[in-house]
């Protein structure tokens, strides 16, 4: 069986996020490109499960939509593990244009698990794994917390409101994954950086898709208030200021 | 035209949520001139289901299947898609939380409508079609225009106040049609928190970070969350020790909360931790050092050391309390 691990390129998370061209675009001078920290755990699940013989996983494709601007974290993505890389040519313009191009790649290459990240963390959509899912026909599963194969069988733990769960469904599925699907992620060697130079990046044109959705404005969250210090000894005080001021207990 | 809404319960009762929805919706369907039409999938009895009215819903739908017993997100949305056009709906709104992350994108694509996800406010506009939504984790929200005819809007959770409208609702059974070759989702096995307070429920999380020091210093934290009625949560690196299970980390690859107080205790207040917990209306921080970055998060702080914090903090409650 193939896995195919969908990767997006995203900000490093400690970025302090400062916008361009009057508010509308987020200014990238200086940013540190990392993969998504939901996509690198799933890349890191992913190749496990392809380390483990009995689960019947061959091989780890990742693909990302982007230019080529984009090509170091695709790179990375192939020191990491994966065995090979897809990019569609294109500046990803919104979830159902990413989710439309990588579906149209899937369709052309089999692929018997698709693994997303829960969100990404710019645009926190939680939207391209479902919507691939649903263009290809095929069942989806969310807020996947582990996978493992049994018999040819997916194994999923899916977290639910309250709760955990523990469900099947046939290949080819779309699994969205999110926090404990792996442990850590795993850290490319220099082995791995050495042999990704070599591995096949196949490039794929995009194919005609108009975006639904336009971000036309960013802002800032509104500032809180500065914080109001109360003396460790006077607790009453700060009990009194939640009951009265903030009137949340 | 109409506002769709699709609700949740657990065990028969709606979740706090499902009125958030209702509220958000009814709020939209003032804008748009329109009526709400709320979506109840599961065995809920009808005294429950008309307190959907109470927050502005003019007509339910409900919908007690067998075949619905579990979340299939290609049956579900199937189901949900007939009604959105059954209805001529025009907005559809939805939860941001673990259901309506599945079922959200699915639609979707079964509707040809963008989404806006994680909203927190109204529209900002109607033409263009403009939401308010979170992005870069809580450090940057956009104005995102939707340009499709119908909208998907899912909703962050505990980020919209229950605004009572009270409208005499009608309830109207719908015994849906489903394809069988959709259902492919088997469960087996169920593992349900029973008894605690759900974390993206809470109005109230007491939550510990590294500072805690060891796993055994948890104790005066788990009581001042039970005096408060609080969920507990905590930092990654605390979850990442096992020095509390794994369901409680909050932050950006946690949890996303937004609660009416959250208290830190011993959390620096690094990026990654604020973005799960920074739509928190109001943040205490316990924290020895007077720089950590939480105190710029927090309104209100104390110095000091949390072992001798807390012992004091819950003295307050219980004095308060009598
Ligand atoms: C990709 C990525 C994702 C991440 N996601 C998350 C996430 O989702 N959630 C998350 O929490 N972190 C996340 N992190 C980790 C994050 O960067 C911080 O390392 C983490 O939040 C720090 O946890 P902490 O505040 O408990 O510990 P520390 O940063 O070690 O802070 C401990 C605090 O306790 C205080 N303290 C010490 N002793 C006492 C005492 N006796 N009394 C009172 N206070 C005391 C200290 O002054 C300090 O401020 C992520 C990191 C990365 C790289």
């Amino acid at each position: 069986m193939k896995i195919l691990v969908c990767i997006s390129n995203v900000p490093d998370t400690t970025t302090k996020i400062k916008f361009a061209e009057g508010n509308t675009s987020v200014d990238t001078t200086g940013i540190q490109w990392v993969i998504n920290p939901w996509d690198e755990l799933s890349l890191t699940r992913a190749l496990e499960l392809k380390d483990d013989t009995t689960s019947g996983i061959k091989s780890v494709t990742v693909i990302h939509v982007g230019p080529a601007a984009s090509e170091p974290t695709i790179r990375k993505a192939l020191a990491i593990g994966a065995d090979d890389a897809i990019r569609v040519n294109a500046v990803s313009s919104d979830a159902w244009f990413v989710a439309a191009q990588i579906a149209e790649v899937i369709k052309k290459e089999q692929f018997d698990v698709i693994m997303c990240g829960i969100e990404s963390s710019d645009y926190n959509g939680s939207i391209v794994g479902g919507m691939i899912s649903e263009f290809l026909g095929i069942p989806s599963v969310s807020a996947v917390s582990g996978i493992k194969f049994e018999n040819g069988q997916a194994i999923i733990i899916r977290e639910i409101d309250g709760g955990k769960e523990v469900v099947s469904v046939p290949v080819p599925f779309v699994a969205i994954v999110q926090k404990g699907i792996a442990k850590e992620p795993r850290i490319a060697a220099m082995r791995g950086i050495m042999m990704a130079r070599s591995k096949p990046v196949k490039l794929v044109e995009p194919v005609q898709v108009d975006p639904l959705t336009q971000i036309v404005e960013f802002e800032k969250p509104t500032p809180r208030a500065a914080c109001k210090f109360i003396d460790a000894d006077s607790p009453a005080l700060l009990l009194d200021l939640l009951q009265n001021e903030a009137k949340v207990i | 035209m109409s506002v769709l809404v699709y609700t949740e319960n657990w065990d028969g009762k709606f979740k706090k949520l499902s009125f958030e929805l209702v509220s958000y919706a009814t709020g939209v369907a003032k804008m748009l001139n329109t009526t709400v039409t709320a979506v109840s999938i599961g065995k809920v009895d009808e005294n429950e289901l008309i307190r959907l009215g109470n927050y502005g819903a003019n007509k339910i739908i409900n919908i007690n299947s067998d075949k619905l017993a579990v979340l299939d997100s290609q049956a579900y949305s199937s189901v949900i898609s007939e009604i959105a056009r059954k209805e001529n709906a025009s907005v559809i709104i939805i939860s941001n939380n673990n259901t309506g992350k599945a079922i959200a994108p699915r639609l979707s694509v079964r509707l040809k409508a963008g989404v806006g996800s994680g909203v927190s406010r109204l529209p900002l506009n109607l033409n263009p079609f403009t939401v308010y939504k979170r992005t870069y984790s809580g450090n940057a929200f956009a104005h995102l225009v939707i340009k499709s005819d119908i909208k998907i809007l899912t909703l962050a959770q505990n980020s919209f106040d229950l605004i009572e409208t009270p409208v005499n609702a009608t309830i109207e059974n719908m015994n849906p049609s489903i394809d069988g070759s959709l259902l492919k989702t088997v469960i087996k096995d169920i593992q349900k928190q029973s008894g605690m307070i759900l974390l993206t429920d809470a109005d109230i999380v007491v939550s510990g970070g590294r500072g805690m020091k060891s796993a055994d210093n948890w104790g005066p934290l788990v009581e001042l969350a039970k005096l408060l009625g609080a969920a507990t949560a905590c930092s990654r690196p605390v979850s990442d020790e096992g020095w509390r299970p794994h369901d409680e980390h909050t932050g950006q690859t946690g949890k996303i909360i937004a609660p009416n107080l959250y208290i830190a205790v011993g959390i620096s207040g690094a990026t990654q931790h604020l973005a799960g917990i920074s739509s928190s209306k109001y943040i205490v921080a316990i924290n020895s050092d007077k720089n950590a970055p939480i105190f710029e998060a927090a309104q209100y702080g104390i110095i000091g050391d949390a072992m001798k914090v807390l012992p004091k903090l819950i003295e307050a409650v219980k004095e308060l309390k009598k």
